[in-house]
């Protein structure tokens, strides 16, 4: 009975904050678009009974996501997404790798600081640090006015409101979400690994590619996940940082739901994206279940 | 033709493999190793021993160029090791914590030396089963390090060291987890190996027995020095100091002055005790502070006075140490010294003449111990 409970709260738990706003939003995404408040049809009407029960499920129907395939733009914008969130993936983690290595690598004394300042930006909003990097990026911008103090550059460079400003973004947001895991794989991983490589005949880079690499495997696995499963569905960079010409499914949804007041739509969009999800979401899973296997 | 006996640290005109000339290795304000210079000779067994932290391992690490001497230099084969990366060594060390790569096979792990001088792979899958019969693991072959014993993972480790055929081969306790019988079998096993390949072995060990087994000759390290290099049997029986004679093996020491009287020295050690008489070919002072070192085993016990012992005294069964084929007595003489004198087990333990509390005399004849100055 104890274990039943122990086990039945954290279930609880994701019934109540994932399984039912899914089950509304699926609900909402198979209803018709209204002039009402809430804007669509139909509402479910206990005060009907079972009759009621049944003409509600009658009217629902697949429309919303047959309208998608209807409009190429929905799949134009998880495409984008899906490249957009692949290329700031790979970016994150060529700058996020080294960064953790040379923390696994500092003196062990310095290594709660070098954590604590990779962590340090989430003490700040999300939100005023991406405003930030709007006057950073800006034409008038501190990065284009210290270029041209230095006189690299003639003219401003323009950078906001493309999808360079976008990939700076995602990048600095997410990048400690990389550097976390990486760090934590290089840190447990034993020194003398690489003496033993380097005795056998490796030189140091071939010792690297050898042993450091596939021993920070799974971090960097977990890294990627944990940076392009959100990086997806993005809303607040691309609509900031980015311009009219950066196409991410995040924005279309939110103009669909805003703007159109479509919410149907909205939440037709959003279900294919959770289902596109999935797929890597069960992967990472998988990566974190043969990292405890490894490990226990 | 009589076998020459392999002693190349005798001969003048060799040329050692490895020399160390007045290393020092400091670690901060931390003396590890100090101003040592050793050589040490191609085809040798070289066992180190020594308590731990004495900088056993620290020597191995300079060898293999994971750690470079503060000041002095070491020569490998004539070659100032300097400037050579451990990579461009052909030496290969086994690792005190095996240091096995986590991510790869067994099989791979031994694979990993050969994979790096480019062999072809049948030749490099004829090296690796050859090593894994020759530790007993093909068995083990596709097993990830984590998932074998202890026992298991120190032999992959030296498979792995072993593959390469190195010219210089330096095992840090090599068989430390191992159980008698496969460490026997090990160490005729390296012994073999050595024969056949002309190796170099250094090897680091905490057993005894072990060095006493597969060395050539035994240096016994002290806080970064070297307090004696010899044989076995050298170490064994001519032990240069307190030390030394009681780091190997068990042995009884008493101090006193020394009275030299010729090739003899007699040494008064307690009063009202005859002189102990010994044979040295040392030069002692008269009333020198001297110390008189002597094996359990060279030490007779009976319950009849013994007629004509150089030296004898009479005690009492303090304790017996019952080990099988041995027994040690721990015999208290009047000035409360204790005397541990051993005799083989030719009788069954019930007809056992000697026991606790007895009134005994051990003796010993003058050329049984070793006189030491310190
Ligand atoms: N990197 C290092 N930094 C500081 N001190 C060190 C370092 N490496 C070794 N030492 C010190 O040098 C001394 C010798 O170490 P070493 O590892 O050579 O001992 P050892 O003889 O191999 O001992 P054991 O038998 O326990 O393996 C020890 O006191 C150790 O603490
Ligand atoms: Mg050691």
């Amino acid at each position: 009975m104890r274990r039943f409970i122990l086990i039945a709260v954290p279930y609880l738990w994701l019934v109540a904050l994932f399984l039912i706003p899914f089950v509304i939003v699926l609900k909402i995404s198979l209803s018709d678009v209204a002039l009402a408040r809430p804007p669509y049809m139909p509402q479910l009407d206990f005060a009907a009974g079972w009759s009621g029960l049944v003409s509600f499920f009658a009217e629902l129907d697949f429309d919303n996501f047959w309208f998608l395939t209807t409009d190429d733009l929905y799949w134009k914008a998880y495409l984008s997404s899906l490249q957009i969130a692949l290329v700031s993936t790979v970016l994150t983690l060529i700058v996020g790798y080294p960064i953790a290595y040379a923390m696994a690598r500092a003196a062990p004394e310095w290594r709660p600081t070098l954590l604590m300042l990779v962590i340090l930006p989430f003490w700040t909003s999300f939100l005023i640090r991406v405003y930030a990097w709007m006057g950073i990026l800006a034409n008038e911008g501190l990065l284009n006015q210290f270029l041209l103090w230095l006189g690299v550059i003639n003219t401003p460079l323009t950078i906001l409101n493309t999808n360079t400003a976008v990939y700076i973004g995602i990048v600095y947001t997410y990048l400690p979400f990389m550097i976390l895991p990486i760090y934590s794989a290089l840190e447990r991983m034993d020194d003398s690994l690489l003496e033993a490589a380097e005795d056998l005949g490796c030189s140091r880079l071939s010792a690297f590619w050898l042993v450091t690499i596939p021993l920070s495997k799974n971090g960097i696995i977990a890294g990627c996940f944990l940076v392009f499963i959100p990086v997806i569905g993005e809303f607040v960079i691309p609509s900031l940082l980015g311009g009219s010409g950066t196409l991410m499914i995040g924005k279309v949804l939110w103009e669909e739901f805003f703007s159109n007041r479509d919410w149907p739509v909205a939440s037709a969009v959003a279900v294919i994206l959770l289902l596109i999800l999935v797929i890597p979401i069960i992967l990472f899973q998988r990566n974190e279940q043969k990292q405890r296997e490894a490990e226990g | 033709m009589s076998q020459t006996v392999f002693a190349p640290w005798n001969d003048p005109d060799e040329k050692p493999l490895i020399q160390f000339r007045n290393v020092t290795k400091r670690f901060g304000d931390f003396i590890a190793i100090d101003n040592l210079t050793q050589d040490i000779y191609a085809k040798e067994f070289f066992a180190l021993l020594g308590p731990s932290g004495c900088g056993k391992t620290t020597m191995m690490r300079m060898l293999a160029g994971f750690e470079a001497p503060t000041k002095g230099q070491i020569f490998i084969a004539g070659q100032d090791m300097a400037r050579i990366p451990p990579n461009k060594r052909a030496v290969n060390m086994m690792f005190q914590s095996y240091a096995l790569f986590p991510h790869l096979s067994v099989w791979d792990n031994i694979a990993f030396g050969l994979k790096r001088e480019g062999k072809d792979k049948d030749a490099i899958a004829a090296r690796v089963d050859e090593m894994l019969r020759l530790t007993r693991l093909s068995k083990f072959a596709k097993r990830k390090p984590h998932q074998i014993s202890g026992g298991q993972r120190q032999r992959v480790a030296l498979a792995r060291s072993l593959a390469k055929a190195p010219k210089l081969l330096l095992l840090d306790e090599p068989l430390g987890a191992l159980d008698k019988k496969l460490r026997q079998d090990t160490q005729f096993e390296l012994m073999d190996i050595q024969e056949k390949t002309g190796t170099t072995f250094v090897i680091v060990t905490h057993d005894q027995e072990e060095a006493m087994t597969v060395a050539s000759r035994v240096a016994v390290m002290d806080e970064g020095q070297i307090i004696q290099v010899a044989t076995p049997a050298q170490i064994y029986e001519a032990p240069n100091s307190v030390y030394v004679a009681d780091f190997i093996g068990d042995v009884n020491i008493i101090s006193g002055r020394a009275k030299p009287n010729g090739e003899k020295v007699a040494i008064h050690w307690a009063e009202g005790q005859p002189d102990i008489i010994g044979t040295t070919a040392t030069k002692f002072e008269a009333g020198q502070e001297i110390h008189f070192a002597i094996r359990p085993e060279k030490v007779a016990i009976s319950t009849e006075e013994p007629a004509d012992a150089a030296n004898k005294t009479k005690g009492k069964v303090l304790d017996i140490a019952y080990l099988g084929n041995i027994s040690t007595y721990h015999v208290e003489l009047p000035t409360g010294h204790v005397v541990k004198a051993q005799t083989a087990n030719t009788r069954r333990l019930s007809r056992r003449v000697i026991t606790w509390e007895d009134p005994v005399w051990v003796s010993w004849t003058d050329t049984a111990g070793v006189l030491l100055e310190r």
